[in-house]
Parts: C-alpha cells; structure tokens; sequence
C-alpha cells in the first residue's frame, strides 16, 4: 500500500482549535505542503496575526513570530530586509489585514517586499465573535451592524487585491476560495506560486483566500459554502489579477492580468 | 485499490468530506470522538476511487489516503 | 583616534554602525530626521540595510522583526512617534528581544513644538507601553556621550535581551560637538542568539511570541522579567556628581541630559561670588534609576533643587529618594524653552538667599 496523500511536514501534530469546518486548516496545510514541496521548511519563518489564527505558530512546523495586530507585513519586512535569505510569509485575517493593517499591507507590497502574505478573506471577524470586518458583504448581518451592512452608513466592503494592483510596484496578486475541494485545488497552485515567487526572489505575492466561517455566520459548513458562492464570489473575483512582468499598475494591467490567468 | 483512513480523534465531524466524496464513500458515525464530535467513516469504502477530494478538503488534516497498485489521478495536485 | 566635528544626529547614526548595526527602520520628524538621512548614506558604504517606514507604528514592528531573526537594529524617532512605538516596545520587551531606540525629545504634549525638551522621562521610565515591564533609559548630556551610551546600548540590549532607549533632547540632535568614536565592532564578534527565528534546521521551531492565555505561563513570563529586571537593576545604575565633595551642601542640584550641563555652568557662576557650597547630582541612567546614589548626595544637602525642560517629571523620582526628608524645589521651563544658565543661577540664588 502507497501513501498518496498524507500529512505535511510542516505542520506540527498538534489538533487545531479552530471551528469544525472552518477553511482554516486547509489553507494552513496548503501553506504547509507548498513549504514541503518547494522544500522551504527549514528557512522558513512565518508571522502569525491576531485573529482566528493567533495560535498559527503552534501548528506550522517552522520559526514563527507572534505580531501586533495588523503589523505582521512591517515584521516580515524588517526580518526579511534583515535576513533576506529566510522565506517570511504572514497570515492574516480580515481585520488584521484589511482594517488595522491597511497602511503595512500597502506598504509591504509597494516597497517590493520580496514576501509572501496569505490573506484569509471570511467576511468577519472571527476571534473576538462576529463583528463587522472591512470586508463583510452589504446586508450582511453581524455583531456591529445587527441590521446588515449599510453601505450608506458602513461603507462597501474593501476589495483589498484590486487596492494593492493599482501599485506600480511588481507583485503577484491572487484571490482564490476554498469552499469546495475544486477550489482548494486551484488554491494550492495560486499559494505554492506564492512561495515559489519569494524562494527565486522575485517579487510581493499575497494571495487571498475566500473562506468560511460557520459559526459566525450561523450556518453549517456546508450551508456556509453555498453562501460564499452565492453571495462572496460575484463581489470578489477569483483569478491572478497581477502577474511580476506587469509592472504598470491600475486597472488596465489588472485587466491585462486577469484575461491571461 | 485505494484506501480512506480517517483519524477519528481529530476529526470535528465537520461533514466536508462526505459533501466531497462523489462516490457516497463517507458518512458520518453514530458514535462520539473523545472530542464529542461524531466522526467521518468511509463506509463504502468499496466505492473508493481514490480521487483525494475527501483528504484535499479536510481542515483538520484528518484523512490519509493510500492505494494499492495503480493511483488514477484525475487532476493535478 | 581622530575628534570628529559632528552633528549629534548624525554621529547617533555612526555610533550605531560601530556598534555592529546594519539595519535601520524609521520615520522622519524633527528634530531627529538626521539620523535616517544620514543612515541612507551611509548604509550602504558599510553594507547596510536602511527602511524609510510608512510610520512609527511600522517601524517599530520592523524593529520587532529584526530583532528577532538575530539582528542589531535601530530606531529613532521623538516624542510623538515614540508614542506610537509604545504597543511595540511592549511586544519586544514581552518577548525578550534587544533593540535600541533613540528618543530626542521636543516639546508636548500632542503635536507640541520641535525644539528641545525633557517631558518625556515618565514615558519613558515608568511604563510607555502596557504591562510590567521596563525600558533601559540612558540620558546623554553630550554629543560624545550620545555616541558611547549607544555603543553601550547595543551590548546591554544583547546581554539582558531586553529594549534600550537613548533619550536625547533637540540640543543633542541638532548640537554640532567633536566626538570620538570607538573602533567598528567585527559582526563575527557579536553575541550569539540561539533563540532567533533563522529557520529550523536541525533544530526545533523558535517561537517569538508574548501570547500566554493560561494564566500560569503569563505570571511566569512576568516574573521571569522581573528577575531580569533586578539583575539590572542591581548591576547598571549609572550616575555622576559634579562639585559634591564634602559632607556638606546648602544647595543640591539635580538635572539630566542638557539641563545638568547648564546646571554645573550655573553651579559655577554662582560659586563665582558666594562661599555657598553647591553641587550637582546628575543620572546618567533614567531607569534604573540611581536612587541610592541620589539619596548619598542628597544627605549631605539643606535643600535640593530639581531643573528640567519639563513641568516637573524627574521630580518624582527625586521625591521617592529623598523621601521627604529634605525640601525639594523644582525649577522648569517647556514647551522648547530653554532655560539658560543665568536663569537657572537667579533661581539658585534666590533658593540661598
């Protein structure tokens, strides 16, 4: 008997504590097995967010760092320009990264930061139990805005890769989903590219990942995925919007990217 | 032919997998984990094509699959 | 070696590179904008890395980020953008990393003014960011000084793992002196640090991190820095005295930083014309605080007279070492005033009269 699928090296034994069926674990054993199969293991140092995944560095097999809410990009910058021989990745969740982190997120990418950010995209806030997130969909319904999100009174939600494309800086840029095993496929490809970028020093790569959360949308896993594709996929297109080699920014070169992915 | 193993502890009963499997493989156990989730069980593991869907969408890396002889492999992973 | 004529920004900057730093992430504002610039030119001549951050808020999380793969790293900044590193100085402290930060003080409070000042000594020495912990705070009062308590500063960071400020003023920054720097220090020579996330080879993950949601594991991490905290305490209390020999004085002066310069050239016009006796008390480390040495001097004194560019903040350091047993006045001016020698000298004359 011939093991085809099994359990990464880069990650740790210990069971999580995220939700049942919270996307989570798979994106962390997508990062996982892209750190193995590009052999990144032991230079690798990853930054874990507050948020959901705070305790990511007791599941990743390799140097993490605990960060400052929303600061894990300026972290990774000043380890990264420090070591530049090291392979830093952040994980960061919706406020981490498109609310208190806005400036470091846009920073990272514009200076080149030659870094890999996984950006977990669930349309909440998770950890502290179900807030508002700069990215949660109009009418949606949350803790802090228990009628649904008013874009007159809220805002509209942020589409944080189209933000970081308009930078002339060259990047790799990716929004990928996880709600169904085809998805988590192309996931993979989009995450391990990612690192791949970073290992052969290319440029900025973040890839967000649309994820679930069950238990702050009040639905079951199963349910959640019909939401996500129901109500997040029109609103965030999946695709690379930004390849290195496009190194114009705005829309036409995410255009440009997006008809090539 | 392949194999399905789940590790029944880690496990949340998350049902993922069995909304995965195209082939009914899966189905939930009528028994508590030590966690108090009721585990994924591939019990028509006969049925098994070894396509990795289930393993591919568990969060909690619960799922190992192994095969015996020829591995179709449907896409690339 | 050869004296330098300096700027004090710009010899903080090569004083750090003697040191061993090679990597810098910080933010323009006056008045300490010198240091980047002179950083960004010289980095690269001693194969060094410099960062224009987006913020101070950035720029200490960088800071966070270097230290903790194992390198020396800088930042400066002054008082508003000091502010700004409290949360991050918190963080490195927490998780027994060295950094140094530079603190040259303008006035405050809020956006306050650009010139010098002193009122950020309780910032810095009883809290800054939250939680029990301690920031090592070293008061220059000279260009020269600036240079080798920063030299200081990288070791005692590595040594005790823990965050080290140079606090400054706008006089320090911005006063051309001629300095003396110590030799380049060989990078190959600089402390090893096993504990530094360089990748996992061969070994198990390091983990920097100040997370402990049990209970237990946080207390033990609180008194792990406390011990530290005490071993400082007990071996890095640096002071010095000026015209205190004797056992006797009418009037004790204490200062830090610039003021104690100007105090000791008040100290002497007033010795000029009368047979009182004066000195001058002056801490060279803010925190820890030399209070027993204070308390010495002060003994020996009828009253003791407090001046900084502050509304009063060294002062309660003072009070706690006297401990009310002897009178204490303060004379203050802020806000970018600088008071002169003359005007520190009428306020002791008045005191003796």
């Amino acid at each position: 008997m011939k093991k085809v699928f099994g359990y990464p090296e880069s990650l740790t034994p210990n069971p999580t504590h995220y939700c049942p069926g919270c996307t989570h674990g798979t994106i962390h054993r997508l990062v996982a097995e892209s750190l193995d199969e590009l052999g990144l293991r032991e230079r690798a140092v990853g930054i874990a967010p507050v948020g959901c995944s705070v305790l990511a560095y007791n599941y990743f097999r390799c140097d993490m760092f605990e960060a400052s809410h929303g600061r894990a990009p300026a972290v990774a910058t000043g380890a990264k320009r420090c070591r530049p021989d090291l392979i830093l990745f952040t994980y960061q969740g919706d406020g981490d990264l498109a609310s208190i982190g806005t400036a470091e997120i846009i920073h990272a990418a514009n200076r080149g930061e030659k870094v890999t950010v996984i950006f977990v995209n669930n349309a909440i806030y998770g950890m502290t139990g179900g807030q508002m997130a700069p990215t949660t969909m109009p009418g949606q319904v949350t803790t802090t805005c228990p009628f649904g999100r008013n874009p007159e009174h809220e805002g509209h939600p942020i589409r944080m890769v189209e933000l970081l494309s308009s930078l002339a800086t060259p990047a790799y840029l990716a929004r990928v989903a996880v709600h169904t095993p085809l998805h988590v496929i192309e996931a993979k490809k989009a995450i391990r590219e990612a690192f791949r970028l970073q290992a052969e020093g290319v440029c900025f790569a973040m890839v967000e990942v649309l994820s679930i959360c069950p238990t702050n949308w009040g639905l079951t896993a199963p349910e959640a995925s019909k939401w996500l594709e129901e109500n997040m996929v029109p609103y965030y297109p999946l695709g690379v919007l930004k390849r290195p080699g496009t190194d114009r920014g705005g829309a036409a070169a995410a255009a440009e990217a997006r008809e090539g992915a | 032919m392949p194999k399905v193993v789940v590790d029944q502890q880690r496990c949340k009963g998350c049902e993922r997998c069995q909304e995965a499997c195209p082939q009914g493989v899966i189905s939930m156990s009528e028994t508590l984990n030590e966690k108090g989730y009721f585990y994924a069980v591939p019990s028509e593991q006969p049925r098994c094509l070894g396509c990795l869907l289930c393993a591919i969408t568990c969060p909690d890396v619960a799922i190992e699959v192994f095969v015996h002889g020829t591995q179709y492999r449907f896409f690339h992973y | 070696m050869p004296k330098v004529l300096m700027k004090g920004c710009e010899a903080i900057g090569e004083a750090a590179i003697r040191a061993g730093c090679r990597n810098f992430f910080g933010y323009p504002i006056t008045p300490q904008t010198e240091v980047p610039e002179y950083l960004a030119k010289r980095f690269p001549e001693v194969g060094g890395e410099f960062v224009q951050a987006e913020s101070e808020v950035a720029a200490i999380n960088m800071l966070y980020g270097g230290a903790g793969v194992g390198k020396r790293v800088l930042t400066t900044s002054s008082s508003p953008g000091i502010s700004l590193m409290a949360e991050g100085l918190s963080y490195i402290a927490a998780c027994h990393l060295p950094v140094v930060v530079v603190n040259i003080v303008r006035a405050g409070p809020g956006l306050g003014g650009i010139l010098p000042a002193q009122s950020d000594y309780l910032q810095a020495t009883k809290g800054h960011g939250h939680g029990d912990y301690k920031l090592v705070v070293l008061a220059p009062s000279s260009v020269q000084e600036a240079v080798d308590l920063i030299y200081r500063a990288f070791d005692l960071a590595d040594h005790y793992l823990t965050p080290v400020m140079v606090m400054g003023d706008g006089m320090i920054g911005q006063m051309m002196e001629p300095v003396e720097f110590p030799p380049m220090r060989d990078l190959a020579d600089l402390p090893a640090k096993p504990w530094a996330a360089t990748g996992a080879k061969g070994r198990k993950p390091n983990i920097v991190n100040s997370l402990y949601l049990k209970e237990e594991e946080c207390h033990a991490n609180n008194v792990k820095l406390k011990a530290k905290y005490d071993r400082i305490e007990k071996r890095e209390k640096r002071s010095e005295t000026y015209a205190c020999r004797g056992d006797k004085l009418d009037v004790l002066v204490v200062a830090y930083g610039t003021m104690a310069r100007i105090c000791k050239t008040a100290v002497d016009e007033v010795k000029k014309r009368t047979k009182k006796k004066v000195g001058v008390f002056r801490p060279v480390t803010l925190w820890p605080y030399p209070y027993e040495a204070l308390a010495k001097e002060a003994r020996k004194a009828k009253r003791i007279l407090v001046v900084e560019m502050s509304m009063g903040q060294m002062l309660e350091d003072v009070k706690l070492a006297v401990l009310g047993t002897r009178p204490i006045e303060f004379y203050g001016l802020t806000g970018g005033l600088v008071p002169s020698p003359d005007d520190v000298a009428d306020r002791l004359r008045g005191i003796l009269a």
